[in-house]
């Protein structure tokens, strides 16, 4: 198991490096010029030198071999700084002096390091996504279960429906009719998700909470559909097996039956649903933050991309692939971990 | 003395065929049978059937220009806000009502539709094409096998929607020139969907090809001398119809939903040309005044993309010959 998880890191390293190439060179056709916006007037050596000041003059290969050493050798030394310096967590330990000044990737809307900026992001969007994920998660478990075990019942009926309707309506249909019922009709909670907000007493948690309803609400629906019809399918493939009969023979109540003996067993091919459901959850994100104006890393990329960023554009594409390739590799792993059956070596 | 033995022995009773013996029944008339039975696929069949024929002659029967501005008709309501709205303005020349610019918005929902149906049907069949040949290559050919399926792998580690935007933004400008403002951009969303959604089919197919390769028939086809093209041509492909009828049917909801996504985004066909998408879009900003302008394309999403899911959720049944027949 342990060769096998070490084997697939170590192939991970040559996808993640190929699809970050795939990427740069795509960015490297693009028609915008950075120095667009500078006036006429400017001599041209002068926006030359400008050019070459935000790493544009190099040769295409250059440019790539920059960016990489900067997001995988400047990048993890700032992180270190910053952990043995400011966090509480590591604070205690001396301080490393790693990073000295060396150009980092640099964004060319704000002219500050595209990490920064990341890093400023990802709390909002963890919020949203990671809260809409976990309360997808809790409705479609109960949900597919139920209605594995009442097959075809009007529970089952229903629920299929309704799992039906939350695969087949998109985000940015359920998004702006939750607005026009909620916030605009009914007046419940406000339709702007307000990440300047601060919590720090029991009123504003539950500002807080009111604001997150709606996003979650939109993103958890594709979840709920999602799981719940994989968890139902995999329960039934298992309530049909004999050792199912068997411990129904020997006399267990059909709640030990269901809750002990099927579900440990279903749950292994959900759980790696749920593993790899995670970076398209990231990516659907992008539009629900657009409806409700959360101003997370989705609607990041979208700016940057307006904007003509490239950098941004292409370290934001890369975490993206990253979150991809690593669940990949944590629900191949859990897969292995969770089913005795699955021999990788 | 035995009895004597009739010339022409009588059959036992129990064994007599009552009536005529059906006429022999061809496969496709069972998946149909099957298909039959499931409700939500039959619905799904038919909506779908309704919305692309109303797409395609719609315009037509209301022979209204979507383009066509009405700045004194601007903002109409629906001629059924008048059941509860006595004031509204409404009009049974404008039965869905007009936009902020005085366009028909039947017309809007008809021609958009038009470019949604036009782009999911052409994403699908692209990629379905992509896809299909490389899972053929990958099963049939042992040699192409391993580098093909890396590269499945790879086009799947890719993030789809960000590269999408990527994409679609970056080669805006020379498509457009090349094939005009809605032609280019046509060629551009189809092909970057084809291009980033064929590996599911491929995969399914490869894995199907290996396990049928080695059947006995392919053996036969092999020892009358087929050559490699007519086998895959004529014994295996026919044998992959099913899962790829199926991945179909996912491809095109994916492709509409990815379509109207991306011109909700802001980033698909000019302002000027409807698609469902676009329609809901530039009605977001003014939801509270006029819901139904977020409302009607976005039902008329929806209940396409659900009726594609439950044909695709029938076919998979029916086709499935274990299932068929119970």
């Amino acid at each position: 198991m342990l060769t096998f998880a070490i084997r697939r890191l170590v192939l991970a390293i040559p996808t993640l490096l190929f699809i970050s190439f795939v990427i740069f060179m795509l960015l490297q056709l693009a028609p915008g010029d950075p120095m667009a916006q500078v006036p006429l007037t400017v001599p041209p050596e002068v926006k030359e030198k400008m050019r070459q000041a935000l790493g544009v003059g190099e040769p295409a290969l250059v440019q790539y071999w920059k960016w990489l050493v900067q997001v995988f050798w400047l990048e993890p030394k700032v992180f270190i700084d910053y952990l043995t310096n400011s966090s509480t967590l590591l604070g205690w330990l001396p301080d490393t002096n790693l990073y000295n000044d060396e150009l980092r990737v640099i964004s060319w809307q704000t002219r500050s390091p595209v990490m920064d900026i990341v890093i400023q992001r990802i709390p909002q969007t963890l919020w949203v996504v990671g809260m809409s994920y976990i309360v997808g998660i809790l409705i479609a478990l109960p949900i597919g279960i139920y209605s594995a075990y009442r097959q075809y019942s009007i529970f089952d009926q229903s629920g299929t429906f309704i799992t039906m309707i939350g695969f087949s309506v998109p985000p940015f249909f359920t998004g702006p009719l939750l607005i026009v019922i909620f916030s605009v009709q009914l007046g419940w909670f406000p339709s702007i998700y307000d990440t300047t907000h601060v919590v720090n007493d029991w009123a504003s948690l539950k500002v807080q909470f009111n604001q997150m309803i709606l996003p979650v609400m939109v993103l958890a629906l594709q979840t709920t559909a999602q799981i719940s019809r994989y968890m139902r399918a995999s329960m039934l493939d298992n309530l049909n097996q004999d050792y199912v009969r068997t411990a129904r023979a020997k006399g267990l109540s059909e709640a030990v039956v269901v809750a002990v003996h099927v579900l440990r067993n279903s749950m292994i091919p959900v759980i790696t649903v749920i593993a790899l459901g995670v970076p398209a959850i990231f990516g659907g994100a992008i539009i629900t933050e657009n409806v409700f104006k959360v101003n997370g890393i989705g609607q990041l990329l979208i700016t940057a991309l307006f904007a003509n960023d490239l950098p941004m554009v292409m370290t934001l594409t890369f975490i993206f692939a990253v979150l991809i390739v690593v669940f990949n590799l944590i629900a191949d792993i859990l897969y292995g971990l969770l089913d005795p059956r699955i021999r990788y070596d | 003395m035995t009895e004597p033995v009739q010339s022409t022995p009588v059959p036992i009773e129990a064994l007599a065929d009552k009536g005529p013996l059906e006429p022999p029944r061809s496969q496709w008339k069972d998946v149909w049978d099957q298909f039959r039975k499931h409700k939500g696929a039959m619905f799904g069949g038919g909506f779908l059937l309704f919305i692309t024929l109303a797409v395609l002659l719609g315009p037509w029967i209301w022979q209204v220009d979507p383009q066509k501005l009405d700045i004194r008709g601007k903002d109409m309501r629906p001629i059924w806000t008048a059941l509860w709205d006595s004031n509204a303005k409404v009009g049974w020349h404008r039965p869905f009502g007009t936009d902020q610019l005085g366009r028909d918005q039947l017309a809007q929902i008809l021609s958009g539709g038009r470019a949604s149906m036009a782009v999911g049907w052409a994403a699908m069949i692209l990629s379905l094409l992509i896809g299909t040949m490389v899972g053929v290559l990958a099963g049939f050919t042992r040699k192409l096998d391993g580098p093909l399926m890396r590269l499945t792998d790879l086009f799947l580690s890719l993030p789809i929607l960000p590269l999408l935007l990527v994409a679609v933004t970056l080669f805006r400008q020379p498509l457009r020139e090349a094939f005009g403002p809605e032609g280019g951009m046509f060629f551009l969303i189809v092909g970057i969907i084809a291009i980033t959604s064929w590996m599911p089919t491929a995969r399914i197919v490869r894995g199907d090809i290996l396990a049928l390769k080695e059947r006995e028939f392919i053996l036969a086809a092999r020892s009358i001398g087929t050559t490699p093209f007519r086998i895959v041509q004529r014994h295996l492909l026919p044998n992959v119809l099913s899962p790829i009828m199926v991945s179909a049917t996912l491809g095109l909801a994916t492709a509409i939903i990815t379509e109207s996504a991306l011109s909700f985004l802001g980033v698909g066909f000019p302002s000027d040309f409807p698609t469902w998408g676009k329609m809901l879009a530039d009605a977001v900003q003014r939801m509270e005044q006029f819901p139904e302008r977020v409302i009607l394309p976005g039902i008329a999403i929806s209940l396409t993309v659900l009726s594609v899911n439950y044909l695709g959720d029938g076919l998979r049944d029916a086709l499935d010959p274990r299932i068929r027949g119970r």
